[in-house]
């Protein structure tokens, strides 16, 4: 009844091969982009800010980088944390040197950076395939931490070899450092979200796209037919890491301030994000939201009914914590392996046909 | 999305009635998971019990009954960021998170939000200065004075002369392992001695490479600034390799029973620093034991209690409340504010007298806190774990670290850090 497409009719070829053909999904898409950007900002704290919604903003746009390789081009990487540090690095650097520049050509300028790093360590996939391209991949999370680590001149031979944010303002409003209003945190990386889903939508869609997605297919066929696997490949890392750069970025300047390459961006991390495609769904741009909200959400949640409501001990509950989110991963990946995606895809479906189902 | 209003709206409702409530409010950022919980769980123990016992004892601090919030950070910084926003609208007074890397997160939040931050013996040593670091206190000592005091230590065995020393820095790869090596640098200038800077990555538990080093090394010290797992498995490889254990020093972060006990008779001889003096005899402890355990409100398991990490983070505990008092005091209230409690801190004066007084005495050195310094004095003792015995032993009375050295390069990272973040230095 609600969700049909009867009625709908297409009279051009654009309208029919648009985003979203379906009438009801386009107004859909408006309401929650409507709320996101005039509702949330007016009530917005700074718990709802830093604890849940910027952290799940920012790791939608890494799992969207990290589903352009793994979901769309099919080449396995756990190198996600040590490319999100190249782009909270980049950032830092640019930051300190270019104090005058704004802060939103520093972060894509820092996604840039992460492309070329990307893409050189994209180089072993031209030979390697499936885990041993992981491990490869996984090569390059630790070479990065460690240089993050060992070379004084990322952290501008600060004693305890942390990087800080400092302020930095868009439009005269600070959005980074600790003066930052919850709004304007929440903002900014609403606008990246946005800007990134459609631009990765868009490429999805495109002849870069399907040449990515022939790869993950069968990558002999996709060369037989034309396809360049340097190029496919190669531009696949290119992108993710952008993302994925962007992400890091953000991460470090308007989510945490002050970040140690170690802690912040370690092998748990690219693990992190890596769950996050598989559980919201691997090709799916809404499956890097529907993953990373899953895995953001649900530990603030269980601690808030275990320790607020429930009264129990914190360890108690943070060892609890561990024990439903493994046992929730394994329950979707047994009931759906395809992801929240597919459950989503399906629930479509169902309501496309309702109530009169065949 | 309705939901999500809601819920906003809902917590907004919870945080905006806490406030009004008249109790102290002290969160405590403790971590009882993960790697670095052998640290962890005592020191929150301890803290949480002392005050426990003054609501019990004395109905709070000058009659204003205490709340405890308890967030776990898992030593992690993104779940200590979120802990810190989740307990800072209910009124929280003071913050000690107990981990360097969520402390330089803090640092510039607690400022914005004015809540002060103590940091005692960890976190960013700089912040000694209270001209660039309004709101946050490191005393009674910190990193830099503790590479001083390790020194000084090595000097008089050695009869004033380590020129021809080689010392190896054994150090948790992170903003807290890292925070020695500046001054350990500047004193190895001085004195001649050679230092080697072996690091190990978080958690700590494969130490083999860097052991492997020091076995081929030679050096006549070892110092280790380690944390939760890596002080084990540190104390387990220098005995494997037939390290000589008096000559293997840990900071007051790895010396702790958790620390030494897996190894056995094997850790007998291994040494530490400590902070403050640890006997299980304090008269504290007693009135801990009737007041708060018997009634079962012990903090953990209860089995803790006169442990190093235990009665630090009841020190702690004590100076956090001596504090509240001290606001209190200058205000002519009792329902003080984080801005007075801050003013409180700052005009601290910790002195034998009043230490027997609160049941504790000798616990740690006589210090008073000032608007310049926020430091303390810096002295530490070097204690030796007796395996026989199950116990430590202090060797040392307080030694006083090199203050010639330190305070320069306090005055350097500080105004660093002010040029950085566009402060101007200066008292409240």
């Amino acid at each position: 009844m609600l969700y049909r497409e009867a009625g709908d009719f297409k009279t051009s070829y654009e309208a029919d091969s648009q985003t979203f053909p379906i009438a009801f999904d386009r107004y859909r898409i408006w309401v929650v982009l409507a709320f996101a950007y005039l509702v949330v900002p007016f009530v917005i704290n700074d718990y709802w800010a830093n604890a849940i919604l910027v952290p799940f903003l920012i790791y939608a746009i890494a799992a969207i980088g990290l589903n352009i390789l793994t979901g769309y081009c099919g080449q396995v990487s756990l190198g996600t944390g040590g490319f999100m540090a190249v782009g909270a690095y980049a950032s830092y650097k640019l930051m300190t040197a270019f104090p005058d520049v704004s802060i939103v050509i520093h972060i894509i300028l820092a996604g840039g950076i992460t492309a070329v790093v990307g893409a050189v360590f994209g180089l072993p996939s031209l030979r390697i395939k499936g885990f041993y391209l992981a491990v490869a991949t996984l090569a390059a999370q630790f070479f990065l931490v460690w240089l993050f680590n060992k070379v004084a001149w990322f952290y501008n031979y600060s004693a305890s070899g942390q990087i800080n944010a400092p302020e930095r303002t868009v439009l005269g409003i600070a959005v980074t450092g600790p003066n930052t209003e919850a709004w304007a945190q929440y903002l900014i990386s609403l606008v990246f979200v946005t800007a990134c889903a459609i631009i990765a939508r868009n490429l999805t869609r495109g002849s870069l796209g399907r040449t990515w997605m022939s790869i993950r297919d069968m990558d002999i066929a996709a060369e037989i037919i034309g396809v360049n696997p340097l190029k496919a490949k190669l531009t696949a890392f290119a992108v993710s890491s952008f993302f994925i750069g962007i992400s890091g970025a953000l991460f470090f300047t308007v989510y945490l301030g002050a970040v140690e390459v170690g802690e912040a961006f370690g092998i748990q991390k690219s693990f992190l994000v890596l769950f996050m495609i598989i559980i919201g769904g691997l090709g799916s741009i809404f499956g890097s939201f529907a993953g990373a909200a899953f895995l953001v959400f649900l530990p603030v949640v269980l601690k808030v009914i275990g320790v607020d409501l429930l009264g129990w001990p914190t360890d108690l509950v943070a060892h609890f914590q561990l024990v439903i989110v493994g046992a929730l991963i394994m329950f979707f990946l047994i009931k759906e392996p395809h992801g929240l995606a597919q459950i989503w895809r399906l629930i479509k479906e169902k309501l496309r046909l309702w109530p009169f189902p065949y | 999305m309705k939901m999500k209003q809601l819920a906003t709206m809902a917590v907004t409702a919870v945080l905006a009635a806490s406030v009004a409530s008249a109790e102290l409010v002290i969160p405590d950022l403790s971590y009882r998971t993960g790697p670095y919980a052998a640290g962890g769980t005592p020191f929150s123990d301890g803290y949480q019990d002392y005050f426990n016992m003054l609501n019990a004892r004395d109905g709070g601090i000058g009659g204003e009954p205490i709340r405890i919030v308890e967030c776990e950070t898992g030593y992690n910084t993104e779940k200590g960021v979120e802990c810190y926003e989740a307990t800072k609208g209910e009124g929280a007074l003071i913050y000690q998170p107990l981990s360097t890397g969520i402390t330089y997160q803090l640092i510039p939040k607690a400022a914005a939000d004015g809540i002060p931050i103590h940091t005692m013996g960890y976190g960013r040593t700089s912040a000694a200065n209270g001209e660039v670091f309004n709101w946050v206190f490191n005393y009674p000592a910190n990193y830099w004075t503790a590479a001083s005091v390790m020194v000084n230590y090595l000097l008089e065995e050695n009869g004033g002369d380590l020129s021809d020393k080689k010392i190896a820095l054994l150090y948790h790869n992170s903003a807290y392992g890292k925070e020695p090596i500046r001054t350990l640098e500047e004193l190895s200038a001085n004195y001649g001695f050679e230092l080697t800077q072996l690091a190990v990555d978080h958690p700590g538990q494969e130490q083999k490479s860097q052991w492997l080093q020091i076995r081929r090394e030679r050096p006549d010290y070892v110092l280790m600034w380690g944390w939760g797992v890596m002080n084990q498995v540190a104390v387990q490889e220098a005995a494997n390799i037939g390290f000589p254990m008096e000559n293997f020093i840990g900071n007051w972060w790895a010396g702790a029973e958790a620390d030494v006990l897996p190894a056995g008779a094997a850790a007998d001889g291994y040494k530490s620093l400590n902070m403050n003096r640890v006997d299980p005899t304090l008269p504290v402890f007693d009135d801990i034991r009737t007041l708060v355990h018997d009634a079962g409100n012990a903090a953990g398991d209860g089995s803790n209690l006169g442990s190093v990490l235990y009665t630090r983070g009841m020190y702690a505990a004590m100076l956090a409340s001596e504090a509240i008092a001290k606001a209190q005091e200058m205000n002519g209230v009792s329902a003080v504010t984080a801005a007075m409690v801050r003013d409180g801190m700052e005009a601290l004066e910790i002195t034998d007298a009043r230490m027997e007084e609160l049941g504790m005495p000798k616990i740690g050195p006589e210090f008073s806190v000032s608007c310049e310094n926020h430091g303390g004095t810096g002295l530490g003792i070097v204690q030796q774990w007796d395996a026989s015995a199950g116990a430590w032993v202090a060797l040392t009375d307080y030694i006083a670290p090199d203050m010639d050295v330190i305070q320069p390069l306090i005055d350097e990272d500080s105004a660093a850090f002010a040029a950085e973040a566009g402060i101007e230095p200066g008292c409240l």
